[in-house]
Parts: C-alpha cells; structure tokens; sequence
C-alpha cells in the first residue's frame, strides 16, 4: 500500500484520469466508409446524449484559503462529492487505497474509509456519512451531507453546509449584505456588502439579477426585501447549485454600478428610463428606450440619451496608485482633486458631469469605457498628474492605421476610431486654451488606455508642475488654472460635441 | 594538579576558538560590505561576433520629452533576430547610465526578441524593466516609442510589435503605456515624429 500525494490545484488527479481509457492498438485499418457511417453515429449518439443529459451540479466551497467550485455527481440517489478534491486546495491531503480500505491524511488528521460502508473513522472517532462510502478511479466519494460530519474532524474548525444549494462556508468567512433606497433619490437602490463582490449582472423585463458565483453572499434577515419605490419594488434572494442571486424587481429599465472597492452596488434607472422619465413618458421595464424624442422627431439619425454631458475619470484608485509623486503624495490623490475640481468648472457652465471616481475606489479600465459609453457621454475626459516634465500634456487615442471592425459590430479595441477627429479637435482646443493662460501644454496620440474603447470624444490630460515644485500638483489654484482652461474649452465646443451622435 | 600537557591544549583551543571567531566577523563584514551587482541574476551573454555596424538609435529625453537620434557603432551578428535583440540591448544599456536622459531601473534588460512574419515582432523585457519603469503617461510612451522606433528603423518590414515581460501578457508598462495589445508601428512612426518635432 503506497500514499498518493496531492499538490494543491490536482495535478496528481489530472495525470490519473489522463492514464484510463487509452484504446489498444488496431491490428488492421477499418474500411473508409465504415469508419465514416460509425463517426456519423457516433456523433449522432453524442448529440442525442449530450442534448438530453441533466445540467452538472455544482458544489462551491468559501474558505479563507480560497473559493473554488466542484462538480458533485449522483450516485444511489444522492449528490456526492469527491472528498480529495473538496480538500486539496486547503492544504496537504494525502491518500492510500488498500482493497476495500481507503485512508486519507489531511496535514496531520487520518481518516478510514471502507468501501459500502456509511461509517468511517476520522482521528480514531466513529463518524456517520449519512450513505455509502464509495470509490471510483481511486478517489473516495462521500455524500455531500457527510462533509458537515466530517470536514470539521479534518479542518479542526466549523463549517457550516447549504446542502440543497451546493454550498459549502469554512470558518466565518461569509459575506452579508443590507439594502435601502438612496436618503437623496427614492429611485435608487444601495447595496452595501461586508466584503468586495464582482456578481455577473443580467438584466431582462422588469429584473435586474446578479449572480454571486466566488462570493461567499448569504441571505439577509427575510429572502424578500420590499421597498417604497415606484421604480424599485422588491429584491430577493435565493441560491441554488453554487451560486447566489440576487434579484431586483423594478418597473423601469435599470443598471448596476460599483463603488467602493466592490463592497457597494447601486441599482439606478438608466438613462433611457431617466430620459423616459424627464418627459413625462412612464418606460416599461426592460422596453428600449424610445427612439424618437417629442422634439426631435424630425432629425434625421439615432436618438442619444444622455443624462451627462461630460464624465470625468480621476485616473488610478484603490490599490492602483498611479505614480507615487512624492513620499505623501499619491497620482490617484491628485487625480480626484483635479476631477472635483473640474466637475465644478464645468457645472458652473452649464455642463452636465459625472465624476467615475470621486472616492479612493478601483474601477478597471474596462468598468470605466462601459460606464462612459453606456451614457454615450459627448466628452469624456480622463485625468493624470505626473513629476516628470512641465505643464500639461493632452493625449487622444494612438490606434493602429486602418479599420478592423467587423460588419456591424465594432471592435472593442477600436472603438475610438469614428470619434477619433472629435477628440483630437477637442484636445487642439484644449491646448489652446491652456496656451493662453501661459501653461506649457502638448498634444499627443498615446496608447493609454481607456481613450481606446470610448466610443465618444475622449481625451486624457496629465497635469505636471510647471517648475521644479511637486506641491504645486496640489495647490488648488495651479489646478483651477487648469480646469478652467480644460472646462473653457469644452463649453467652446459644446455645440460640435454634442452634433456628435 | 592539571597536567600540564592540557593546559596547553587548553591554550592552543582557546587560541582557535578566538581566531575563527574573528575570522567569521570578518567574512560577515566582507559579505555584508559585498556590492548590490552581485545580486543581478541575469545569465551572462555569448561575446557577440559580428562586424561593428554603425546604427541609429531613437533615445529618448525626458527633460523636454523628445525622441532623438543618436548614431551608434555596435557589434552585429548576421541574423535579423539577433541583430533586432543587440539594437534593443544598446539601446537599454545606454538608459541604464545613471547620466542617461532618460535612466530605466537597475537590472532592466532585453530577454529577447522573436520576429514572427509576416512582420510582427515580439519584445520580451524582464521583470526589472517593468516592475522599476518610472510611472507616467509621457514617460512610458517615451520608453515604448523608443523601442519600437528604434527597431523599426533598423530593421526594416516590421508592422506590429508586441511587447511582452518576462514571456507574459502586461496589462500595463508601469500603469499608464498599454502592453495588452499590438503596437502598429505607422502609428508609432507618426508618434515618434511628433516627439521628435518637441526637440
């Protein structure tokens, strides 16, 4: 009898399942036309098979170490689990089978295991399985109800089993959440988590649903949450084969945003259903929005909805710290100063803004394309602060000579090149405003992300000291100097930017 | 009574004892006192052989933020890949010059450089280059627009460049310089003239 050792990750498991199965050699080659009618066949079988087989149940384990998903399998009516696997990525397993006996060692606590029977012993204690022990390719399955009995022998600590949903929490690392309406706006719905979440959002008629498959989300006190919105009824919550999902039930269309550091999800109307509202034209949830506006019946070309005019990106956030400028003094810092800075310039003309990060949250580059895409926002402007050079420097999008859209879709990495004109023209104007006031200023294409995936006029500004002196990145009237001038310029251009569909 | 002859064995330990002792204190200093250099793990490179060549290379200046030729005389062997890997180097050699005009880290370096036709060419940096690359929009631009300018001007049907770091996909050079996708270098021809004009 000879220990089989597990790295974490199961190479061991991969290499033995890879072994089985290998078809002996053939002594002589089948006919070509039998051989096509048995692929055909057999194809045929695999579909038919493939198309009538149950979806695979997950198992998902939550621990400190790490989250990670299994496929449970059913056999003599149960779900069971492989309990090599649901230890493997908590540390160092070990396990030896001898005829009917199956040992395993988990760091230093040894279970027996025997074949057919639904007792086993785990550190010298008779523990009941709840079903029969079984063994399959060397790897010893116990039902999934057995893991509460038995996990916690091996683990040395609790574990608490969401047996009908598949889900299984080791320690206390479970992550709850509230919900209320927004104090400012009754329309909006906030959802606080004890701990950073990432759930896949979908949304269809009248939900708004976010799958939580890494996430350790528990319920909150009552599944049902009622609140007294029009807009934003009810949530619910519900989980099942490894996953958790919240559901938002509203009678408008509405979009999930994350602030932050991923621990808040704010549920708000879209702009379609915010424009819808402005009118006075009640939207139905999940309806497109309108494609002809009451004033605007006539013109010629797609409606956009837009509830800002301008969005403003403060650079970095988060555990992004940009350029460490000085010993107390972060870009990402810088770039927020500037951003409120600059809403501020240009609310005071009469535009529209969104600031994407106005606090010291960490949003991906991605996250901050589709945000300012999905607002179809006439100029976004991104900002960064830098200690090298003087003055200011404004970038447009540097992309590749050609197009690569495909048909009518557009490709995400180019999706700069229709506005591409307008952003330069904007950035000319920009400098031309900064020149006035005397700041050394460049225009220059850069491969800086998000310019690229805008589908707006987008532009980024980096902010240099104009001597020697980095405290003047931080002093506030070098930075209105420059957002007055950047905010000048936008609002000489408002017409042209806002033409642009 | 001692016998006398382990008095004397006694001495002669004590003696030993006390001499090894300050020999170890002395090897603790001498390690301690070792230069940073010895820490560089980068596997020395064959002697190059080939002809002295002289080459245009594109450095770049961080006090006005300008791409600017400077001719050098470097020795070439005579395959393209090889001779594409030796500009890069010269080129990184001369930024790792505390007076350089625009210094990169300690240890960055060149692991090599793989040209893939039809006219793509793959830049693999080390982790140093990267990881101790000073942040910055116009900085990082700078870096990579020398590099591919540079390549492109030596070593002619190159259309996209690709830059890797240690064999990987890079998100970012230092935060700022997008390493997820192809570089075309019209684009980056056009951007080096620009940088160029800032002289």
């Amino acid at each position: 009898m000879r220990w089989t050792n597990y790295a974490r990750g199961g190479s061991a498991r991969n290499a033995e399942q890879g072994s089985a199965g290998v078809p002996p050699a053939v002594a002589r080659a089948p006919r070509p036309r039998s051989v096509g009618l048995t692929a055909s066949t057999l194809i045929l079988l695999s579909t038919l098979i493939l198309s009538g087989a149950a979806p695979e149940k997950h198992f998902t384990v939550y621990s400190v170490a790490a989250n990670y998903s299994l496929s449970l399998v059913q056999r003599e009516g149960r779900d069971y689990v492989g309990l090599l696997e649901v230890l493997e990525p908590l540390g160092k397993v070990r396990s030896k089978s001898d005829g009917a006996r199956w040992r395993l060692r988990y760091n230093n606590v040894e279970g027996d295991f025997e074949v057919g029977k639904s007792r086993a012993r785990i550190q010298g204690l008779d523990t009941e399985l709840g079903g029969r022990f079984l063994v399959e390719n060397k790897r010893g399955l116990v039902p999934v109800s057995a893991l509460s009995s038995i996990l916690p022998r091996f683990l040395g600590g609790p574990v608490t089993l969401h047996e009908d949903s598949g889900r299984l929490f080791i320690g206390s690392v479970a992550t709850h959440f509230t919900a209320s309406l927004a104090t400012d706006n009754s329309s909006r719905l906030v959802f606080n988590f004890t701990g950073p979440v990432n759930p896949t959002v979908a949304t269809e008629p009248g939900k708004l649903r976010m799958t939580f498959s890494r996430e350790p989300v528990v319920a909150p006190a009552s599944s049902t949450l009622t609140f007294g919105s029009k807009a934003i009824q009810s949530a619910s919550y519900s989980e099942s084969n490894g996953t958790a999902v919240v559901t938002v039930n509203s009678t408008i269309p509405v979009i999930a945003s994350f602030s932050n550091d991923g621990r808040t999800v704010t549920i708000s109307p879209s702009s379609a259903a915010a424009a819808a509202a402005q009118n006075g034209t009640p939207a139905a949830a999940g309806t497109p929005a309108p494609s002809e506006p009451p004033a605007a019946a006539n013109n010629a070309g797609p409606q956009v909805f837009r509830r800002y005019f301008a969005v403003i990106d403060a650079s970095h956030g988060g555990e992004d710290h940009g350029e460490t400028l000085s010993a107390s003094l972060l870009e990402k810092d810088v770039t927020v100063a500037l951003a409120r800075s600059l809403r501020q310039e240009l609310e005071s003309r009469g535009i529209t803004t969104l600031v994407l990060r106005d606090s010291d949250a960490n949003l991906s580059l991605d996250q901050r394309a589709i945000f300012a895409n999905a607002d179809h926002a006439a100029i976004y402007v991104a900002l960064h602060a830098a200690s090298n050079g003087h003055g200011v420097r404004v970038y447009t999008a540097l992309l590749p000579f050609g197009d690569d859209d495909r048909g009518p879709f557009r490709s995400w990495t180019l999706a700069q090149h229709g506005s591409l004109p307008l952003s330069r023209s904007t950035a000319s104007a920009v400098a031309a405003e900064l020149q006035k006031r005397q700041i050394p200023v460049r225009t220059l294409g850069a491969s800086l992300r998000p310019l690229n995936n805008l589908t707006g006029a987008a532009i980024a500004v980096e902010v240099a000291p104009q001597g020697s002196e980095l405290s003047q990145l931080t002093a506030p009237d070098y930075q209105q100097l420059i957002t007055s001038a950047v905010a000048t310029a936008i609002a000489a251009t408002h017409d042209q930017l806002g033409a642009a569909p | 009574m001692i016998p006398r002859h382990l008095l004397i064995a006694m001495a002669v330990l004590l003696v030993a004892v006390l001499g090894l002792t300050f020999y170890a204190l002395r090897m603790r200093r001498t390690a301690a006192a070792t230069p940073l250099a010895s820490t560089d793990t980068r596997p020395l490179a064959p002697p190059i052989s080939g002809p002295t060549e002289r080459i245009t290379l594109f450095v770049a200046h961080d006090d006005d933020g300008s791409l600017r030729a400077q001719s050098a005389l470097i020795p070439l062997p005579s395959g393209r890949q090889q001779r594409t890997e030796e500009l890069l180097r010269a080129l990184v050699s001369l930024y790792l010059d505390k007076s350089s005009p625009h210094v990169l880290g300690s240890g960055a370096d060149v692991r090599s450089v793989f040209l893939v036709d039809p006219g793509v060419a793959i830049i693999d940096l080390n982790s140093a280059f990267a990881d101790t690359h000073r942040s910055g929009v116009l900085v990082e631009e700078l870096t990579v627009a020398s590099l591919i300018h540079t390549i492109s001007a030596n070593t002619p049907g190159i259309l996209k460049v690709k830059i890797l770091v240690d064999g990987k996909e890079r998100e970012t050079l230092a935060g700022h310089a997008d390493l997820s996708a192809f570089y075309d270098v019209t684009a980056i021809n056009q951007l080096a003239s620009q940088l160029q004009s800032a002289q």
